[in-house]
């Protein structure tokens, strides 16, 4: 069987919200961190509109040193170590100066790619002869665990530290590796989440793919559209999302408040085999890794109450609930709940997951279910499949038992995480 | 390379700064690398950047790049190596700014 897994801790900084407190007012109400980019427009993107967390000079200053900030020019970390210490706090847990590491906490803090800006920066340096100009500074923060490495040094982690990568699924791979190795008793306590940069450089690829939305420049908040008839592309975003998952035998030890526990998930590919290829899902994959998840956490499929899902506002929103369908095998008028914090925040790539889960959390534990925004004009696609009464738009406040949450990425791969609400005995 | 010392008669002739100011201006570029408040408080031309300010090695290139910033001067890799201690890079800064002034 293995440790209960819960989560003790959470921590955020989203385009619409960079506390905790700002991150659950604004997926109750909808609020959108959607904004326009002028650097994007400077640049001639399709998509100018996009998620940024707007932190100031002030907040950053609280979690890095004057000579931390001398050349940090990577917002994946600020992000993510933002974040990260926010929820090592929430959960109570205190920063020690100890002389010797916490050997039984480590992370598994995840990045699709880390300081581009500092990346670009550097690469014209070397392409001007200035090599020697580089500095002590591009390497930890453009290596891809840069993140974890910033988090393990401020926390003291003395367990595992590493960072994952696995595209879109990157935030909920993340959990469920922390989950395992607390599961096996290889850790008592895990920082999950992941990050992703903001700005032209981490987008362009995207926008040249013509996978974001050009159609809603003049309207940023309108433009993230999931499930919407008139959903035509996804906004890209930013941030970091992060939760602290322990052992429940020790969250009872120390009296932590407990947000949930992780009931179990799973982890596949659909080996871009079938219908999957580098950028589309293998439906048989993506079903396949929902009914494993159900089954790893002992649940069956009718006592889910709430679907949080990838839904990121392309065309392909139809065929991800169409999947969901076919494994739960629930008819259209008992569907559970769905949404989509991609409404509200866009697509925040590798730090999707872990935004996603943690508003996931606030769900299960405050008992609500955040509203979808931009799909008045829901698409008849979705509606042939599942009741418009499954697809929440305003707040839903009620008490939740059982949340699946499912991330999709690129390179055919899945993650689907199955959480409870915690009641404390 | 050998290291020339030099004497205050030389090293007032050719540049603006002598030891005393050179160490002045070395202490405000190294303080941001070292967290050793009465290490920092007496520095003088025995203190090692690494044993007694605690500067973490990698940052040594930051500082080189800060002082070759400051003096306006160009260290090379060999000198670089031989940046331990305020005495041995009073003496490097002192020996390049000889050689611009010359």
């Amino acid at each position: 069987m293995g440790n209960r897994v819960v989560i003790t801790g959470l921590g955020v900084c989203a385009p619409n919200g960079t506390t905790i407190d700002e991150f659950s007012d604004a997926i109750k109400k909808g609020l959108s961190g959607i904004r326009h980019q002028p650097d994007l427009e400077a640049l001639n993107f399709s998509c100018q509109i996009a998620g940024k967390p707007v932190l100031s000079e002030e907040r950053i200053s609280q979690y890095f040193t004057p000579l931390e900030l001398r050349n940090l020019n990577s917002t994946g970390i600020i992000y993510g170590v933002i974040a990260g210490l926010d929820a090592w706090k929430d959960a109570g847990l205190t920063i020690e100066n100890n002389e010797e590491p916490d050997w039984d906490s480590g992370t598994i803090f995840g990045a699709g790619t880390s300081g581009i800006d500092k990346f670009r920066w550097a690469i014209n340096k070397i392409d001007a002869l200035e090599i020697k100009k580089l500095g002590s500074s591009v390497v930890i923060q453009t290596m891809a665990s840069g993140v974890s490495a910033f988090i393990s040094g401020k926390l003291g982690l003395g367990n595992q530290v590493s960072t994952n990568s696995s595209a879109c699924a990157t935030g909920a791979e993340s959990i469920l590796l922390a989950y395992e190795r607390i599961k096996t008793g290889q850790a008592t306590r895990m920082l999950a989440g992941s990050t992703s940069d903001s700005g032209p450089y981490i987008w362009g690829g995207f926008d040249a793919m013509k996978v974001c939305t050009f159609k809603h420049n003049h309207e940023p908040e309108k433009g993230s559209r999931p499930m919407s008839e008139t959903a035509s592309g996804f906004v890209p975003g930013s941030g970091a999302g992060a939760l602290v998952l322990e052992s429940l035998e020790s969250a009872v030890a120390r009296k932590a408040k407990i947000y949930g526990e992780v009931l179990g998930g799973h982890i596949n590919s659909g080996g871009q085999r079938g219908l999957g290829t580098m950028t589309a899902p293998n439906p048989t994959a993506v079903q396949r890794c929902i009914q494993i998840a159900l089954k790893n956490a002992g649940i069956e499929a009718q006592e889910i109450d709430v679907i949080n899902g990838h839904l990121t506002a392309t065309t392909k929103d139809a065929l991800e609930i169409e999947n969901w369908k076919a494994a739960l095998e629930l008819p259209a008028d008992d569907f559970p709940y769905i949404n989509s914090v991609k409404g509200m925040i866009g697509h925040c790539i590798a730090a999707s997951g872990s935004i996603e889960c943690v508003a996931s959390m606030l769900e299960l534990s405050e008992g609500f279910i955040f509203p979808n925004i931009n799909c008045e004009d829901l698409s008849p696609e979705v509606t042939t499949l599942i009741d418009a009464k499954c697809i929440p738009q305003t707040l839903i406040q009620q008490p939740i038992n059982i949340l699946a949450k499912a991330s999709f990425g690129f390179g055919d791969i899945n993650a689907c995480i199955i959480f409870q609400k915690y009641t404390h005995e | 390379m050998v290291l020339v010392i030099l004497t205050p008669a030389l090293f007032f002739k050719n540049t603006p700064m002598n030891k005393e100011e050179i160490i002045e201006a070395l202490k405000t570029i190294v303080e941001p690398y070292s967290e050793e408040v009465s290490a920092l408080a007496h520095i003088d031309e025995n203190t090692d950047f690494i044993n007694d300010l605690k500067i973490n090695s990698a940052n040594l290139v930051d500082i080189v790049l800060d002082i070759e910033e400051k003096f306006n001067i160009e260290i090379d890799n060999d000198s670089m190596a031989k940046m331990l201690t305020v005495k041995a890079t009073t003496e490097i800064i002192a020996q390049k700014l000889e050689a611009n002034a010359g």
